[in-house]
């Protein structure tokens, strides 16, 4: 791009030469190799430990510096990676055949005692140990035969095999030079593997300025010959600020952003220059009636009332311009145990008629409260359900406040009603149950986040029943039941369903690489 | 030793001043530590159970209260370890030096354009108060003051990036390493980046400035020496740069060094806007992830900052007002 301000600037300099002429040095000009992607999300991640914790970022990076043995597609079908095929050898084992001739970063070559190796360290660490806990364990076969042995009859083996990135072994094995062990998962603190990696991933970290900039180049013994994927160098900034990063898109600067704020959608969708990709993600935004300090929100009356009183259509349409999707159950759309029959609740009369039927004509006062900057519209929602609600004589006192602070609130339930968005971990419907419906047990972890305490102890029973469930038709038809519970018992207020965003320029085809979980797989990323 | 003896007695005193701001500062922070939210939500994901957390907040000493907090921090300070980042994980203080070239020299460019705007700006204003061109600079600079910070750098970045395409959006560019110093005014790509950065943040303080010389302009015009002056027949470029613009130079200095931290404050927001990777960014970084260590120290080197500043403030006015002494200036 021909810059005029080049010009002004260059004079400038050759004044300023005159005053230092030792330490000048004129612009170096980029060497390019392949295709270059200069993207810009709103954060870096903050560690390059896989393990270190479940977060987005991290696991964004995870696609790109190392493989699942499987992953998920846009069609939420199971795409064969690392493992080349598997199959059941019995109740509580998968067996599965890896590729061979797989070569990590460091030269080392794939095998079965990494796998097993990997879901060791998935076992101990923090925040991925829950999740692995249905997992006895893995035994090797051989070097590129590895059985997943569960617990008990486990029906997600494979959505987990989606979480098991193989790192490689002996990289990681060992202790670096401060006497630490190298595969130490150390969540607040320097360690070897934050710092370090060998992956078999189709990129490499060349440069990490964290919070600044993160290079990558493509590994040149990357073992997916076939992906289309022409992206030889990755230069990733972080920029936080909404707007900047829209104008650094627009403007050139980057090739491609995430997420485009829902102000800047239409700009970006109406700009020559770019593509605009949207899509539901799986996240679904919901409110919590808190039962334990509303006595009224024990009345199932009441609770639906509140249901009818939200026009959730509205806020998608005009609070969110249509990025969204009204929900009236959790688990979205793909997943087992969405019901398309249980459609989103909106009539204010009939919420008046429960409200006089349970008793409570003239209404109450609650508080609610809600993050500030954690979803995508989230104080804004509250907002407008905080004036939906006061149709129904429902006096609503709102406090929204910052991330940081509100999970501290959201924790000691200090609120009658509380926002939550909740993205499964698994992919799967029980999950979402598990954390935001069952009653809630601090020695089992179950209803972690039912900040209602709505209990019942039908749903607790078949939520318990679906995890060791394998037939997959009679489970997605139990996991609808659960869903139906909780739509006839209107147990809290689904929302809507979040959406993702994505803005690129025209010649970077992000289209076929980017998914409803929010994992681009730009290994496989074409740019024109 | 006359004119040593107190200069040193003045900036002991002030390196005294420093020590007790900072402790001060400190104690403020250590105080507020549990309402700047929960740092274990940052670091852990959302499946980790209650017990995974309740450990992770006994390791990073969470569950004392704030007075022992504060002890650690004191004892770990005295052997020079201001504590580790959460989310940079390496100390904070090195973190934060990281950062301070980027700030610094945000802050000196945007000084820079202070400077050579506003003291023809404000002379111009004041010579000529009823010309046109005085009334379209001080029209301008009431916009600049009341513009936010926010919106002048969104709009810089649409004209100058989005529309016609002359400058970088965001970020430092390139920068050359002089020391260890990375430094971006020895670059043109650093230059370019710098550009738009430095003259929204110099849009808070340039009115201002041009306001603050005209007024003091202003007032040494109708003194009876420039009178004095025009009637001895000495020239009015002169009078105005020789005799009026040195005397109204002294609230100035003093304004800038007070305005000089106000400065540092609006990086925040700049280096923001403009994703530049300075200690402002890592600070509204720190606040909206928890990462308290990182919060505290940067308060401490801030605060110490700002009595430097004003150290140099001081003695620049006692160099150039001979009527102020060291005596006087503590």
């Amino acid at each position: 791009m021909v810059r005029p301000m080049r010009v002004l600037l260059a004079l400038l300099l050759i004044i300023g030469a005159g005053i230092a002429p030792a330490v000048l040095s004129g612009p170096a000009i980029a060497v390019e190799r392949d295709k270059t992607l200069r993207m810009a999300y709103d954060a870096d991640p903050i560690s390059l430990d896989p393990h270190e914790q479940i977060a987005s970022a991290t696991l964004q990076m995870s696609h790109l510096l190392f493989d699942p043995l499987v992953r998920f597609d846009k069609n939420m079908q199971l795409q064969p990676r690392l493992a080349l095929r598997w199959e059941k050898i019995d109740e509580r084992t998968t067996r599965f055949y890896l590729r061979p001739g797989v070569k990590f970063h460091s030269g080392n070559t794939l095998t079965a005692h990494d796998v097993v190796w990997t879901l060791n360290r998935l076992k101990r660490s923090p925040d991925f140990k829950a999740l692995f806990e249905p997992f006895e364990g893995a035994r090797v076969i051989d070097a590129l035969t590895v059985d997943l042995i569960t617990k008990k009859p486990y029906p997600l083996v494979l959505n987990l095999a989606t979480y098991i990135f193989p790192m490689d072994r002996d990289f990681y094995s060992g202790n670096d030079q401060n006497g630490e062990a190298k595969d130490a998962i150390v969540k607040h603190g320097a360690s070897f593997a934050s710092t370090h990696v060998s992956g078999t991933g189709p990129f490499i970290v060349t440069e990490r300025e964290q919070g600044v900039r993160l290079v990558m180049q493509r590994f040149p013994d990357y073992w997916d010959k076939e992906s289309p994927g022409n992206v030889g160098e990755i230069v990733f900034t972080p920029i936080k600020e909404p707007a900047t990063r829209v104008a650094a898109l627009l403007a050139g600067d980057v090739d491609f952003i995430a997420p485009v704020p829902p102000g800047d959608l239409k700009r970006v969708e109406a700009a020559p220059c770019c593509t605009l990709v949207t899509m539901p993600s799986t996240r679904i935004l919901t409110f919590q009636l808190n039962q334990k300090t509303v006595e009224a929100f024990k009345d199932p009356r009441v609770r639906l009332a509140v249901n009818y009183a939200i026009n959730r259509e509205g806020i998608v349409n005009k609070i969110m311009r249509g990025f969204g999707s009204p929900a009236g159950q959790l688990s979205p759309e793909g997943f087992d145990g969405y019901d398309p029959d249980l459609k989103p609740r909106y009539d204010v009369e009939k919420a008046k008629a429960l409200m006089e039927e349970a008793g409570f004509a003239d209404g109450f006062s609650v508080t609610m409260i809600a993050p500030n900057n954690r979803y995508v519209g989230d104080y804004q929602i509250a907002q407008a359900v905080t004036a939906m609600l006061a149709k129904i004589n429902i006096t609503v006192t709102l406090q929204t406040m910052p991330k940081a602070q509100y999970w501290e609130r959201f924790d000691a339930r200090e609120g009658d009603i509380l926002m939550i968005g909740w993205q499964s971990d698994t992919q799967d419907s029980a999950n979402i149950f598990e954390f935001l419906a069952m009653t809630p047990d601090p020695k089992t972890g179950y209803g972690q986040y039912n900040g209602g305490s709505y209990s019942n102890s039908e749903v607790d029973k078949l939520t318990l029943e679906s995890q060791t469930m394998t037939d997959k038709t009679a489970r997605a038809d139990l996991l609808r039941s659960i869903e139906r519970i909780l739509y006839d018992d209107a147990a809290m207020v689904p929302m809507q369903w979040q959406h993702l965003s994505w803005g690129a320029r025209k010649n970077v085809l992000i289209e076929p690489v980017v998914n409803s979980i929010d994992m681009p797989y730009l290994g496989d990323l074409v740019i024109e | 030793m006359d004119a040593i003896r107190p200069a040193a007695s003045f900036l002991l005193q002030r390196l005294v001043q420093m020590l007790l701001v900072m402790l001060a500062i400190l104690a403020i922070a250590f105080a507020v530590r549990s309402s700047l939210g929960d740092p274990i939500r940052e670091l852990t994901g959302q499946a980790a159970s209650a017990s995974e957390r309740a450990e992770l907040r006994e390791e990073l000493g969470l569950n004392d209260s704030w007075p022992v907090q504060f002890g650690r921090y004191l004892k770990g300070a005295a052997t020079g370890d201001l504590g580790t980042s959460y989310i940079y994980k390496r100390s904070t203080l090195g973190v934060i030096l990281d950062k301070f070239p980027a700030s610094f020299e945000l802050v000196l460019a945007a000084s820079l354009i202070v400077v050579l705007l506003s003291i023809p700006g404000g002379i111009y204003c004041a010579v000529k108060p009823r010309s046109l061109g005085a009334k379209l600079v001080l029209g301008f600079s009431v916009l600049g003051v009341s513009v936010p910070v926010f919106l002048t750098g969104i709009l810089l970045i649409s004209l100058f990036s989005v529309l016609w395409g002359w400058l970088p959006a965001f970020g430092r560019g390139e920068t050359v390493s002089v020391f260890g110093w990375e430094s971006s005014f020895l670059s043109l790509d650093g230059l370019e980046h710098l550009l738009l950065p430095a003259v929204t943040l110099s849009s808070i303080m340039l009115p201002l400035f041009i306001r603050l010389i005209r007024s003091a302009m202003l007032d040494e015009l109708g003194r009876d020496y420039v009178r004095t002056a025009r009637a001895k027949g000495v020239s009015r470029i002169h009078i105005w740069i020789g005799h009026a613009l040195r005397n109204a130079w002294l609230p100035v200095i003093a304004q800038a060094g007070l305005q000089f931290g106000n400065l540092l404050a609006f990086t925040l927001l700049t280096e923001t806007v403009f994703q530049w990777p300075g200690m402002g960014f890592l600070f509204l970084e720190a606040v909206t992830r928890a990462d308290i260590p990182l919060i505290t120290t940067y308060l401490v080197v801030v605060g110490a900052i700002f009595v430097v500043t004003n150290t140099i403030a001081d003695l620049m006015s006692l160099a150039l007002d001979p009527r102020v002494s060291l005596e006087a200036a503590r």
